[in-house]
């Protein structure tokens, strides 16, 4: 498209194999006065932990 | 909702519902805004249009309300802020701790308080697996004894109760030995060292209770912390009305070689000279756009670095659930303080209406754990529609209570400045990505 750069189509995971509550908690990780979420990450995209097979690959 | 915005000299636009983002031009900004499209001529303004509309039908722009709900209350809590000392032996200026007492008398929390913490962190954690715990103050260094002693009593109940514990500590990097470094690095998933910046800008707000200036100490010893780090670190500061030229302070922090920076606008209320007003906002939002460009320049130099509010993992990020409640505070984040009383989280520490319960009695005020449970982007009406929604989850319920004297009440000049955040965040991703791939 000439007007319009997709950089990214969908971002926000909703539904069914979500809200597994294991990922950090915002205030904890860096700034103890905000709770920004954006700059987190998904536990389960990235450590795994409930597919710890996953993990080795 | 689609909120456009201009950063870096490019334009953009944001899909607010699905977290869609794209990057734009001229055209597409006026069409999707509603202004003024004359200056454009009619052939771009229909091929622009057209693919507006593609997008559109693929459901790609424009996407419809995220239906999401939070998962309904549960007593369960995985996170914990031990605040282990209600003593520093820092004098901060702005402490919203009061010189780190908490409206208490300066004491330390003993090992039978924080084993009573974890233990009932452990048994309110349900099928909770990732267990956090962080170790603040005042100045936690002044209890490391009983910090030590703790991590090792949780490092000893890991295995046989399927755990996984995360400890962090927040220090003021006064007193940090060799062996401090060492235990930091066996147990520790995250240290933040808390440093202001220039040196003129630390010691005017940090100094000692003894009126002694810190600056070059803290530096020594959060340097020597940093070349041994095995494991995430973040140096952080907060910037005041004193310092609004805080990106200087930044770049300073990664000048003298840290590369993990965080910078927080500091909490007061208006009556301090140190507090940041409302008429402060533009200055600060134009300190945002200069830290962001230069940012982008350092980062492909040998002092690339981390900005903390300028990292953002967009193909990582939290789900919906995560982004409606934020922090957790008073649900499955609590903390507690030296004499075993609960609280939302640090902030709330000493004050006596916020108490929740004890760790002893076991016994937690369920009622107002819901309260605050359900307190996030749907429970607050000026965050339904703001377009920053799900990246800053609905702002820190701390901060609303101080300055509106209502958790569920926004603290609006904290938003502004999340919203520039989120917009250099989003910015600085996309031309790194693009710069990428070229």
């Amino acid at each position: 498209m000439a007007h319009i750069k997709v950089i990214r189509s969908s971002t926000i995971d909703n539904g069914c194999d979500t809200a597994c509550g294991e990922c950090q908690t915002s205030c904890q990780s860096a700034c103890k006065t905000s709770c920004t979420v954006g700059n987190q990450t998904c536990e389960r995209k990235t450590v795994k932990i409930l597919n710890p097979e996953k993990k080795e690959k | 909702m689609v909120h456009t915005f201009g950063l870096l000299d490019r334009l953009f636009a944001l899909d607010t519902e699905s977290g869609a983002f794209f990057e734009i031009d001229a055209v597409v900004k006026a069409l999707l805004d509603g202004d003024d499209t004359s200056p454009f001529s009619s052939c771009e303004i229909e091929s622009a249009k057209a693919e507006i509309n593609k997008l559109k039908s693929s459901g790609t722009l424009f996407v419809s309300e995220l239906k999401a709900e939070l998962p309904p209350y549960s007593p369960v809590i995985k996170a914990m802020c031990l605040n282990v000392s209600h003593n520093c032996n820092f004098a901060c200026e702005y402490c919203f701790a009061d010189g780190g007492t908490y409206h208490d008398e300066r004491r330390n929390m003993d090992f039978e308080t924080a084993k009573a913490a974890i233990d009932m962190l452990v048994e309110a954690s349900g099928k909770r697996r990732n267990l956090e715990i962080d170790f603040f103050g005042g100045e936690p260094m002044l209890d490391i004894d009983v910090v030590k002693k703790a991590v090792y009593y949780a490092r000893s109940i890991e295995k046989e109760r399927d755990k996984n514990f995360r400890f962090t500590i927040t220090t003021n990097a006064y007193k940090l030995s060799d062996e401090d470094i060492d235990f930091f690095n066996e147990q520790m998933y995250n240290v933040v060292l808390s440093i202001d910046g220039r040196k003129e800008v630390h010691d005017r707000v940090r100094k000692t209770v003894g009126g002694k200036e810190t600056h070059d100490t803290v530096i020594k010893n959060a340097l020597r912390f940093k070349d041994r780090r095995k494991g995430q670190y973040y140096v952080r500061g907060t910037f005041t009305r004193y310092n609004l030229d805080f990106a200087d302070d930044i770049l300073y922090l990664n000048d003298v070689g840290f590369d993990q920076i965080s910078m927080e606008p500091v909490v007061l209320p208006d009556s301090s000279p140190m507090a940041i007003r409302e008429s402060d906002l533009p200055t600060v939002i134009k300190e945002y756009d200069r830290l962001a460009a230069e940012y982008i320049v350092r980062r492909k130099t040998d002092k690339w670095f981390n900005f903390f509010h300028f990292m953002i993992d967009i193909d990582n990020a939290p789900c919906a659930s995560k982004r409606l409640k934020g922090c957790g505070a008073g649900g499955e984040y609590v903390a507690v303080a030296p004499d075993g009383k609960i609280y939302p989280c640090h902030q709330f520490d000493g004050i006596e209406q916020m108490a929740l319960g004890d760790v002893f009695s076991k016994k937690l005020d369920e009622q107002k754990r819901k309260k605050f449970y359900y307190c996030g982007v749907p429970s607050k009406q000026e965050c339904v529609s703001c377009w920053a929604k799900y990246y800053c989850s609905g702002g820190c319920m701390a901060n609303s209570f101080k300055y509106n004297g209502d958790i569920n009440k926004p603290y609006k000049p904290a938003c502004e400045l999340m919203r520039k955040r989120v917009e250099c965040a989003l910015a600085v991703k996309a031309i790194e990505e693009s710069e990428d791939g070229d």
